[in-house]
């Protein structure tokens, strides 16, 4: 339960050079991210959000999925799960049901959410599972060689549409909303500061949260696309973002270089999947209903 | 230890082979299911679903057989015992999943309740032409155990056994059933919950710096943990080492991959669960398994009337595959017959065991519904020759 | 000895029921043997429900009937498909207001029961399925009364224990007195001569 992260843990170890260091697996660095990429600018800020929100780190388990933003759960020095491609949402459903007191953040990429996961996250969002996902919305599949995902806007040429996408790409904000998130903003990797605390913020919201991070993929989407390297997509976003808190998410698009709607779109207040349960089992059975005992050390 | 007595449903019942099988999870202790409906399998969770609640635990009706398979490892990981409920189509879909639980070394327990196929094939009719998938159906190299109940009480009985198993080991058990078995309503002893034997998990008693969480201890088999304990630790399906760091060294995935079946081995070996009969004299051994071993057994009761010395070698593990056991048998009798509901799935296996010692004869069905003991009985004539 | 009956009607009659009572009582209140089985799917849907018993001395290898020694029908349409199989000699239970006798199968014992209008004597038609296995009883006296009560008693909600408690106290009875009558007009058999596989 979110009110038991109370105990702050970030010992700095001897000879450490970066504030970071206690969240991440250093044995494990240099990690395999790309010059110029995001997706280690969304780790810093979500190390920033774990440290603000003082969160019990033992408690908190972070679930991927399968391509560049799926590495991230072997970076983080948490208990962390790397999972099937698409299936990080269902294995974190399981794993927070079982063990209800974990804090279970969903970091993952954007063709693995939305494509091969995409049934995953709406039936998570409709039932408002208490699990936050973060995307890393690189506009494609990275990992494989830069092909279209269900987000690459139109006209963008991809590893699979050398002439140019046409077919429509989603919303992941609107998509979310319309499935019944909690919470649901956006930011790009030029948002540092709003982004960590945007997932500050989430981590401490109750029910199913939602953060996009709108993220560079030099090598195999802007260069492709000609629009230069990390730098000038920074460039890019820090011009073409126009921060909208409440926004309808039907109005916050992507184009391939158009306006960056950014900003907390959803805080809504609905029972979660676990409440929603126990109260059906308390009306239903009465004193009969025995709470759940599944995550106990003996079993 | 003993069962949980808040699981165990302690008495005389009339129970389906579903129905009985829901409550060997409960009495194995498994208190978080996750689901997607299919025939003819669903009846298992449905039991569950009314059962849990006041049990203490959770079912949960996912969107699809994908994430019911995953959501009960994340349940595992989470502490649970826990488990999924499939037929065929579902089986295929959940494929993915049973390698996932393979090389994360994952104790859970899937139940497919076998239909005619493929694809959709007969929803409400039976067949075992799922016994290969269960073995080889996921990519790459990893070993499962695979239990074939043949009545409802096995269902039952077998189902703690395969939750055990898959706690001892550390692998995905399949829970063999069929559409007869899941479906035939017969009597079922639940005993005490004190004269029942669940295996705990295997937790690690060492301290998060000292542990590895997937370093094996003498039986191959590394000790666990859980989420949320303090140990920091990484899961991954990326071949990994004794940290569970992802890596791409050729010496660790063999390492790695070879563990995977060696620690099976103990149980192919000496530890197979057979159940033998007349095979002292036998001049031919029917090799059968599921429903089809009692349908079997009327035919070698029909041959021993006619004088012709059959006997029973009965498949309850099925996989892995009792090798050692077939092979000593195939320097005793003429043949082996292997009656089985599919148009030949085990049998290679016993012709691979029997290494021409012996004749193997199949007799194979599509499915739909089990064997014509006749059918069977002519074989064994035509094998005793 | 080796009995295989079936059960058949419409859906909502409690055909599967009727058959769980059957073989509970001879497996668990008789300590015997019995494997039920029921068809399911699109055969099962659509308006027909049919069930099978084998009840037995001893333990039960073969899962399906073969010929039913006792087919129980409780509607037009399966006394049509499943009178055929009847074993010769066999015996056929009918609910009489139901079920139009056409060709009787050679041989056939055959006993009628009113058993809906019997179920709506005690205001609930439902339980005509309990009706049938009390009359089951008493034709065939395949398994004890005492142990068809128990095992209806275990098979019901509480709620609904004394009403189909009744109901197969009404079927038995009407089972007993036409046996009597029959015995008394010279016609009855004995009830367990059939001729049986194994």
């Amino acid at each position: 339960m979110s009110e038991q992260l109370l105990e702050v843990e970030c010992e700095i170890p001897e000879g450490s050079f970066n504030p970071v260091e206690p969240f991440l697996r250093m044995d494990r660095i240099p990690h395999i991210w790309c010059a110029g990429c995001g997706i280690g600018t969304t780790v810093n800020c979500f190390t920033r959000a774990l440290l603000e929100s003082k969160a019990n780190l033992d408690k908190v388990a972070i679930v991927s999925g399968i391509g560049c933003t799926g590495r991230v759960a072997g970076y983080a020095r948490l208990d962390s799960f790397h999972t099937t491609h698409g299936r990080a949402i269902p294995f974190a459903t399981g794993l927070k049901l079982a063990n209800p007191e974990l804090q279970v953040v969903v970091y993952s990429g954007d063709g693995d959410l939305f494509a091969i996961g995409g049934n995953h996250f709406i039936h998570a969002a409709r039932r408002n599972m208490d699990i936050k996902v973060i995307c890393v919305n690189n506009l494609t599949y990275a990992m494989t060689g830069g092909q279209t995902a269900p987000t690459t806007p139109s006209h963008v040429i991809s590893a699979t549409a050398p002439y140019g996408v046409f077919e429509p790409a989603f919303n992941l904000v609107q998509l979310a909303d319309a499935c019944g998130a909690s919470y649901v903003a956006r930011w790009t990797t030029f948002h540092v500061k709003q982004l960590a605390r945007s997932m500050e913020e989430v981590l401490k919201k109750k029910g199913f949260g939602f953060i996009e991070i709108v993220s560079p993929c030099p090598t195999l989407y802007q260069r492709r696309n000609k629009m230069g390297d990390g730098l000038d997509t920074m460039k890019y976003y820090k011009q073409a973002s126009k921060i909208r808190h409440g926004a309808p998410t039907g109005e916050c698009s992507l184009t391939k270089s158009g306006e960056i709607v950014v900003g907390k779109f959803i805080d809504r207040e609905r029972p979660d999947y676990y409440e929603l349960l126990q109260a059906q089992m308390h009306e239903s059975l009465g004193d009969r209903y025995a709470e759940p005992e599944v995550g106990c050390s003996e079993c | 230890m003993h069962a949980d007595p808040k699981g165990v449903l302690t008495g005389v019942h009339f129970l389906d082979g579903d129905h009985a099988c829901c409550e060997g999870t409960l009495a194995a202790g498994a208190r978080f299911a996750a689901g997607y409906p299919i025939t003819p399998s669903t009846e298992v969770v449905e039991r569950f679903a009314s059962r849990i609640p006041t049990v203490g635990g959770i079912f949960i009706q996912m969107e699809d057989e994908l994430a019911a398979s995953i959501a009960i490892q994340g349940a595992v990981w989470g502490g649970a015992k826990a488990f999924t409920v499939t037929s065929g189509p579902g089986f295929s879909l959940m494929m993915e999943h049973i390698g996932y639980a393979a090389i994360t070394e994952t104790p859970c327990v899937f139940v497919n309740v076998q239909r005619g196929g493929p694809s959709t094939g007969l929803p409400t009719l039976p067949a075992q032409a799922d016994m290969m998938q269960a073995r080889w159906g996921s990519h790459g190299d990893y070993g499962i155990i695979a239990l074939c109940p043949n009545s409802p009480q096995e269902c039952f009985d077998l189902t703690i056994t395969g939750f055990n198993l898959a706690e001892e080991f550390r692998v995905p058990v399949m829970m063999m059933l069929d559409e007869c078995v899941g479906h035939m309503t017969e009597k079922v002893i639940i005993p005490p919950a004190d004269q029942i034997e669940v295996s705990p998990r295997r937790y690690t008693h060492k301290p998060p710096a000292e542990y590895h969480p997937f370093e094996p201890g003498e039986d191959l088999v590394p000790e666990m943990v859980k989420a949320g304990d303090g140990y920091r630790f990484h899961v991954t399906g990326l071949t990994h080492d004794e940290r569970g760091y992802p890596s791409m060294d050729v010496a660790t995935q063999d390492r790695l991959v070879r563990r995977l079946l060696d620690k099976l081995k103990p149980f192919s070996n000496g530890r197979a669960i057979c159940d033998t009969a007349d095979l002292e004299d036998a001049e031919v051994a029917v090799v059968s398994y599921g429903i089809t071993s009692r349908v079997a057994q009327r035919a070698i009761e029909l041959a021993r009337t006619r004088g012709i010395r059959a006997g029973k070698f009965r498949l309850i593990s099925a996989w892995p595959f009792p090798e050692q056991h077939i092979a000593a048998l195939a320097g005793r009798v003429k043949a082996f017959v292997v009656p089985e509901l599919n148009l030949g799935q085990m049998v290679h296996e016993v012709e691979r065991a029997a290494a021409g010692r012996a004749k193997v004869i199949p007799v194979s069905h599509a499915g739909g519904t089990v064997h014509d003991p006749e059918v069977i009985l002519k074989a064994i004539v035509e094998a005793a020759k | 000895m080796l009995t295989e009956i079936r059960v058949a009607g419409f859906g909502g009659q409690g055909v599967i029921l009727a058959a769980i009572v059957v073989g509970k009582a001879k497996a668990i209140f008789e300590g015997a043997y019995a494997t039920m089985t029921q068809s399911f799917g699109p055969e099962a849907r659509g308006g027909s429900s049919s069930a099978q018993c084998i009840l037995s001395d001893d333990p039960i290898l073969y899962p399906y009937i073969t010929r039913p020694d006792v087919l129980v029908v409780m509607s037009q349409e399966a006394y049509t498909r499943f009178s055929p199989d009847l074993k010769h000699g066999g015996i056929l239970i009918v609910e009489q207001d139901l079920v139009h006798l056409g060709n009787v199968p050679a041989g056939a014992r055959v006993y009628g029961v009113p058993a809906t209008r019997l179920a709506e004597e005690l205001g609930r038609k439902v339980v005509l399925n309990i009706v049938m296995v009390g009359f089951l009883g008493a034709v065939t006296g395949l398994v004890a009364a005492d142990a068809l009560r128990n095992a209806v008693k275990d098979s019901v909600p509480p709620a609904l224990e004394k009403l189909n408690l009744q109901a197969f106290d009404k079927g038995f009875e009407y089972g007993s007195h036409l046996m009597q009558k029959l015995v008394e007009e010279g016609q009855a058999e004995p009830v367990l001569s059939f001729e049986s596989e194994s």
